[in-house]
């Protein structure tokens, strides 16, 4: 049997008010006013499609019991770099073998779905893992903008301890052009929906189903869990209806809660459906973009043994919500802000020294002494305990799973920070060692000595002038 | 065993230009002011330098790299001269390389200069700045408030304290320094505040707030050195003495082991012990005339009276409050205003430190004079709490 054996999940916990955006843009466009209904989730500053992956693939980490995978694919239409394999980027941040198989998939709304069945097919000897992530950007004041959320889900497939089984996949491949985005465009660029609806789910999806159903010997009228990943609000219960799917087998788009992920969608429903599904639940996948996938599951009795840490419900729940719409379009570039002459020093990051302190900026690694046993950050080549100072004596130690607790801290409101005022602080770690780091997703009086905290991938820096980026670890205050 | 520099040589002269925003003056503007003070109250010639070591932190808002803004700035005579860049410690860096000299009788009369064009950058604070390639890398992006508040956190967690009490015991320690500071016509800022207003300002680094930074300056500072012998011949009275000269540099202890609780200033008390040690003192609180130390933010002055054991550890908020630090009290701290008044050019403080103390021990500190001062303590911090350079000067009269 192969199949689905872990999912995980990542909301950033940020959400704006739908209200908050209607009630800046309405002026404009009054059909917004329609759509101001919930909440849908924004990146904070630090966050993108790599740092929202390497945060759904932690997720799905926790539900596997063998942490050594075969491969590691990221499909997104919003990968940071064009011309640097952005999964390898996320295997590191987890420190995962070396010898793993990475691949960015992209291009399309339905990359997670094709990738899905391609690691399906393949047969992977151990669990292999996808992850899908998304963080569209939108022109302000856009629909899209007000459908659209932000977000990461991950699944692995294998064969033991199989909790979906893969019943069997379809693709039908089009051009049909419902939107594009050019690599010298920042935006979608999108056609009537109507004609959409109309010419391309109500036409390419049906018949595709029909012929995976017949294939499986499986009537439409069993399907209890039925994903079709659209912004459509309507779509997904018309399509049910013309494949007689019952209704109440349709999964929310969520979006009044998140919006609509891109091409992570399929995936963060596909775990959606599995956290809420009983065995012998049948599932079926529709990925759409240039034709469809269909692929189809059935969930076995390890459903229930197999929960991550978090999951969709718990990122659905771990949540902020925000007001102010000027923070997202500041935190999506959508307009320029005055960060003032401290924010204008040059961020270069030279390559060559990048890439001899990768083992701490990414995979968050410092040393364990072999002679005193001293726990520290970063790994020099002298221990640190001023009664040893032994040479060369330390192994790996990986403190990106530490719990933390703040020893001191601040709110730095001089220097400069994409989101004011700058937290930062001396973490000491559980186990031993500890540094002065940055924190992320702090609210006002909720950080002081003693607080707990968890370590998270994060963007420290743009490089705005040669269009670079740099991650590193932040703590974060547990409550949040 | 080393015999340490006590009294081994003595200032000949010094000068220090006023601080503050100098928009008019120019790095080598500021050197000269202070050289001509200093070579003046010397009483030589500018040939008869030997050496000379120039003190000047940042380099791409100050004057570039190397000796040479010295030598060109006074048209010093084809002499060694040395930079040197030590942070915040860098003016008394410069004075111990002169000092150093002389008492090694590599020379007889030599220069240290300090100099910092803080005021070029077009915003207020000091300049942003890169901290090395690999450390930006992971490095918070911290101001230097930011870091400095990081003192006041760890001290209040350290002895439980009420924030309301600590944040009111920082503005005393500024409150004083503006006190003093009204009576300096070289400081940067001359008028009083009130603890009501130092304690409501707005934050810059909770819980650092305005009035618990100190000022942003331009300024230049200035020594000659010589040994008591050839001082004597030259006429020079009221003899002022090196008693110490200490410098501690973290080596990462404390920003990686958990042997360091961030409650305090690992080299500030290292380096003060050894001070102590070189200029023979037993008992600083008795034996310690005036203080002048790195009163960068409030913190840093209230925790840096305990590493210097003028106070009990956990006890120095009492002692503040009590003013026993305040111009009239047992231990007076900062009694020219300090950086608080005087800013903070970074290659010159140190020198500006010690040339309150020169003017005292000579009497010539007017509205300031302390009566009868034996001993002064310099004290400088660059860096951070967590990671940083200490340097300890002990001052006092020729005997």
């Amino acid at each position: 049997m192969i199949g689905i054996t872990a999912f995980g999940a990542y909301i950033p916990r940020s959400r704006l008010s739908k209200q908050a955006m209607s009630d800046a843009n309405s002026w404009f466009d009054a059909g917004l006013k329609s759509l101001a209904k919930g909440e849908r989730s924004i990146c904070n500053w630090d966050e993108d499609t790599i740092t929202m992956a390497v945060e759904a693939t932690r997720d799905c980490l926790t539900a596997l019991e063998k942490k050594q995978l075969a491969s590691l694919y990221l499909a997104s239409t919003t990968l940071p770099f064009l011309d640097r394999q952005n999964s390898v980027v996320v295997s590191e941040a987890l420190n995962l073998e070396k010898n793993i198989r990475t691949m960015d998939i992209s291009a399309s709304q339905r990359a997670a779905t094709s990738a899905l069945i391609s690691l399906l097919e393949s047969r992977p000897k151990s669990n292999a893992m996808l992850v899908a992530s998304e963080h569209r950007r939108t022109k302000a004041g856009s629909r899209s903008e007000m459908l659209w959320g932000d977000a990461a889900a991950a699944v692995s497939v294998g064969t033991e301890k199989v909790i979906a089984e893969f019943l069997g996949a379809e693709t039908y491949a089009v051009d049909f052009v419902d939107h594009y985005r050019g690599s010298d465009s920042d935006f979608d660029y999108d056609w009537e929906e109507r004609w959409i609806r109309d010419e391309g789910f109500m036409k390419s999806v049906p018949e595709t189903v029909d012929k995976l159903l017949a294939s499986c010997g499986i009537d439409a009228a069993q399907i209890t869990h039925f994903i079709l990943p659209t912004d459509q609000a309507r779509t997904p219960a018309a399509l049910a209806k013309k494949l007689g799917i019952n209704a109440q087998a349709v999964v929310d788009n969520q979006i009044a809660s998140v919006g609509v992920a891109g091409a992570a969608q399929a995936i963060l429903l596909l775990a959606k459906a599995i956290e809420a599904a009983n065995p012998e639940d049948l599932i079926l996948l529709v990925g759409f973009g240039q034709g469809c996938d269909i692929v189809l599951f059935r969930v076995t009795e390890e459903v229930s043994n197999t929960k991550p840490k978090q999951g969709v419900n718990g990122a659905l729940l771990a949540r902020r919500v925000e007001t102010n719409y000027n923070k997202f379009l500041s935190f999506n570039k959508l307009v320029e802000r005055d960060i003032g002459k401290r924010g204008e020093a040059d961020k270069q990051t030279y390559l060559s020294g990048y890439n001899r302190r990768k083992d701490l900026l990414t995979s968050f690694i410092g040393g364990v002494c072999r002679e005193c046993g001293t726990v520290q950050i970063p790994r020099d080549k002298y221990c640190v305990n001023p009664d040893c100072h032994a040479l060369e004596s330390q192994d790996d130690y990986r403190f990106a799973d530490k719990a933390g607790t703040v020893a001191t801290w601040t709110a730095d409101r001089l220097t400069f920070d994409w989101n004011p005022p700058a937290y930062f602080g001396m973490v000491e770690f559980e186990g031993g060692g500890k540094l002065m780091m940055d924190f992320t997703e702090v609210e006002e009086g909720t950080i002081d000595a003693g607080t707990r905290v968890s370590l998270h991938f994060r963007i420290k820096q743009f490089d705005t002038q040669r269009g670079f980026r740099k991650y590193f670890w932040k703590a974060m205050p547990l409550s949040s | 065993m080393a015999s340490g520099i006590k009294d081994k040589v003595v200032i000949l002269g010094m000068g220090c230009s006023k601080f503050g925003e100098r928009w008019e003056s120019s790095p080598s503007d500021l050197m000269v002011e202070a050289f001509e003070e200093c070579i003046q109250d010397a009483g030589i010639e500018r040939e008869q330098i030997e050496a000379a070591w120039f003190g000047a932190g940042i380099d791409s808002f100050n004057v570039g790299a190397s000796a040479m803004p010295l030598a060109i700035a006074l048209r010093l005579n084809y002499i060694p001269v040395t930079k040197v860049e030590n942070m915040c410690a860098t003016g008394t860096e410069a004075f111990r390389g002169a000092v150093y000299a002389v008492a090694s009788g590599a020379c007889d009369i030599a220069l240290a200069l300090g100099v910092e064009k803080l005021k070029d950058t077009g915003y207020g604070g000091l300049p942003q700045r890169s901290r090395g390639i690999e450390n930006d890398m992971y490095w918070p992006n911290l101001s230097a408030p930011g870091a400095f508040a990081q003192l006041a956190t760890g001290y209040q967690a350290k002895h439980k304290l009420n924030k309301e009490d600590l944040k009111r015991a920082m503005a005393h320690v500024s409150v004083k320094s503006h006190a003093n500071g009204v009576k300096n016509p070289k400081a940067h800022l001359q008028r009083e505040i009130t603890e009501e207003q130092a304690m409501n300002a707005p934050y810059i680094a909770e819980p650092i707030g305005l009035f618990d930074c100190c000022g942003v300056s331009d300024g230049s500072a200035c020594a000659i050195v010589t040994t008591p012998e050839i001082a004597e011949k030259l006429g020079k009275e009221n003899l002022v003495s090196v008693k110490a000269l200490q410098l501690a540099v973290s080596n990462g202890t404390e920003s990686s082991h958990s042997s360091w609780d961030g409650s305090y200033l690992k080299t500030t008390r290292i380096a003060a012990q050894r001070a102590y040690d070189e200029a023979g003192v037993k008992n600083p609180k008795q034996e310690i005339s005036m203080t002048e130390v790195h009163d960068c933010f409030s913190i840093t002055e209230l925790v840096t009276m305990e590493d210097l054991q003028l106070a009990e550890e956990g006890r120095a908020v009492n002692d503040v409050l009590d003013g026993t630090f305040d111009a009239d009290g047992s231990n007076p701290c900062q009694i020219d205003g300090g950086l608080k008044c005087f800013g903070h050019p970074i290659g010159a403080s140190g020198l500006r430190m010690i040339y309150e103390n020169y003017l005292q021990f000579q009497g010539r500190a007017d509205a300031r004079q302390l009566s009868n001062p034996r001993l002064g303590l310099n004290h400088n911090l660059g860096g951070f709490p967590h990671q940083n350079i200490c340097s300890i000067s002990i001052i006092g009269p020729y005997d």
